[in-house]
């Protein structure tokens, strides 16, 4: 049975149809991109999946259950956790506290222990504090634990939030164009990296604008265009569908009409 | 050298009553980037409740715990259905909505109780205590006692525990506490039950020796507010040390100037600290990423 489940997804803004009728599924460990050229409603469709966006239409299964609009602090109880394309961190904490703060449900702690720094409460802060340092050393921020987030670029960010969804240990994992201002070397690290979480057994969902990147990591790619879905399939299928080629480099005739 | 000593006696205790109001604005603000300038209202909610609950013939004790989980829970309802409906408007909106509801629970309480002043019995009686040749009411020392307390259990809450960092993440950026699993709608119930707990919990303090009317919240908001700014907004610390610098400032001028000119001293310095500082005493530097 798939893991997630995209029934026949829908929004409307003011009348406009930013995403329509996008359905498609995933197993455990599969990683599925969604591509698109811009506007076509990719990060839209993500929005509405991690709760972001109430969907107008259609369905979102997790597991079998149906979670349509559930918050995204619900969804994360229940394993989906995402990144965002405009990046959402603490600014004003340390890198390391970001990458704590994804410990939060673990951290089930009872009031009065905390209170008290009972060594039961230190106990599970420190097992937080030292699974957020690996996340870290695994996206190259191993030493960057005490800086302050908002000092970090742009790139070291992506990477933060990528490790704090990690924390989450998340069945599902969105991630909004995880390499987006990554040089060549980093893109590559986290190219690894998603193969490696994959292998693991989580779904990955994927918007990535790096198209050797989604053509070598892939298993299934989704290709919306104005808000529909057109093709999708495996990397090499959908790269040779003459929808895919048009919505990208524009038909023929529209390239005569222009000349 | 009494006289300045029952300056600062009178100063502190007037300080501690300011630092539990500005601790109130501070939980709030922290959760939600709104200050709410219905805090003075709990203050007075929580003198009035009391007051007449006392008047019904229930123990006092009693009576003081009816008034801070009513006042609670009104702080519940003024979020649910004043802030929460709103939850996207710009901040300032959210402030205006919290001056209307401080008007709002005015008139009510105006209708419900009365107008007049009322007081109950000081806790300990109200014989003074001799210190340094200058005296101090019991009643005093439960208002400072009282503020300490809060202040300690609030530092506490917001380092140790897992419920006071999630509200610190919540005011540093809702949708990724949203993200890793913080029910933010809860942080923003459990901060206006806390911040209306505390501001009765002061007005139950300081009723028997400033007296309590419906309309003593304005005054106690607004000087609440600029030892919160003082202090830094959003620091308990700074809402602690604001509230008591304020108040001797105030016992101060008052003492050795002119009590008419203890309010515009105390504004006057409170301006030109914020001139030079204008994140407060204990305020964090904030930037933006551009």
């Amino acid at each position: 049975m798939s893991l997630l489940q995209v029934e026949g997804l829908g929004i409307e803004f003011g009348g406009v149809r930013a995403v329509h009728d996008v359905s498609f599924a995933m197993k455990p460990g599969e990683i599925v991109s969604v591509i698109g050229p811009n506007g076509a409603g990719k990060t839209t469709l993500f929005n509405m999946i991690s709760g972001v966006y109430l969907p107008g239409s259609g369905r979102v299964k997790l597991d079998g259950e149906d979670v349509t609009g559930m918050s995204p602090h619900l969804l994360a109880r229940r394993g989906l956790s995402r990144t965002f394309q405009n990046l959402q961190i603490f600014q004003q904490m340390t890198v390391l506290e970001n990458a704590i703060a994804g410990y939060h449900l673990q951290e089930s702690g009872h009031l009065l222990a905390d209170l008290l720094n009972l060594p039961s409460s230190r106990r599970r802060a420190q097992v937080a504090r030292e699974g957020a340092q690996k996340l870290l050393e695994r996206v190259g921020l191993g030493r960057a634990g005490e800086q302050e987030a908002g000092n970090l670029s742009y790139g070291a960010l992506k990477r933060l939030e990528i490790a704090r969804a990690l924390a989450l240990k998340p069945r599902v994992l969105l991630l909004d164009e995880p390499a987006a201002g990554c040089n060549a070397v980093e893109t590559e690290e986290i190219d690894h990296l998603i193969a490696e979480v994959a292998a693991e057994g989580v779904a990955i969902l994927l918007v990535e604008h790096d198209m050797k990147m989604v053509m070598r990591i892939s298993n299934h790619i989704v290709v919306l265009d104005h808000g529909e879905k057109i093709a999708e399939g495996d990397p090499a299928t959908v790269s040779r569908n003459p929808d895919v080629i048009a919505a990208y480099l524009g038909t023929q005739e529209a390239a005569d009409a222009d000349g | 050298m009494p006289e300045l000593m029952q300056f600062l006696l009178s100063g502190v205790t007037v300080g501690a009553v300011y630092a539990l109001v500005a601790l109130g604005f501070t939980i709030i603000y922290n959760a939600s980037d709104v200050v709410n300038f219905a805090q003075g209202e709990f203050v007075m909610l929580g003198g009035m409740i009391t007051v007449f609950a006392f008047k019904a013939g229930l123990p006092l004790p009693l009576a003081a715990l009816i008034a801070v989980a009513v006042t609670a829970a009104i702080g519940v309802a003024l979020n649910k259905l004043a802030i929460e409906p709103a939850r996207g408007a710009p901040v300032v909106s959210l402030i205006i909505i919290t001056i209307g509801a401080s008007i709002f629970i005015r008139g009510v309480t105006q209708l419900v109780f009365d107008k007049q002043l009322h007081r109950f019995p000081a806790f300990s009686g109200d014989d003074p205590i001799r210190v340094l040749g200058a005296t101090i009411l019991p009643q005093s020392l439960w208002v400072i006692a009282g503020a300490l307390a809060v202040f300690v259990g609030l530092w506490l809450f917001f380092t140790r525990t897992l419920m006071g960092k999630a509200i610190l993440a919540t005011s540093n950026n809702r949708l990724a506490a949203q993200l890793v699993g913080i029910n933010t709608a809860w942080v923003m119930t459990l901060s206006f039950a806390m911040s209306a707990g505390i501001g009765a919990l002061a007005g139950v303090l300081v009723t028997p020796i400033t007296l309590v009317s419906y309309d003593v919240g304005i005054a106690l908001a607004l000087k609440g507010f600029a030892a919160a700014m003082l202090g830094g907004m959003g620091n308990p610390k700074g809402a602690l040390v604001g509230g008591i610098l304020l108040g001797l400032l105030e016992a101060l001028t008052a003492g050795y100037i002119s009590s008419q000119y203890k309010d515009a001293a105390a504004f006057i310095v409170i301006l030109a600290v914020l001139f030079a500082m204008p994140q407060g005493l204990f305020g964090k530097k904030s930037t933006d990423r551009v």
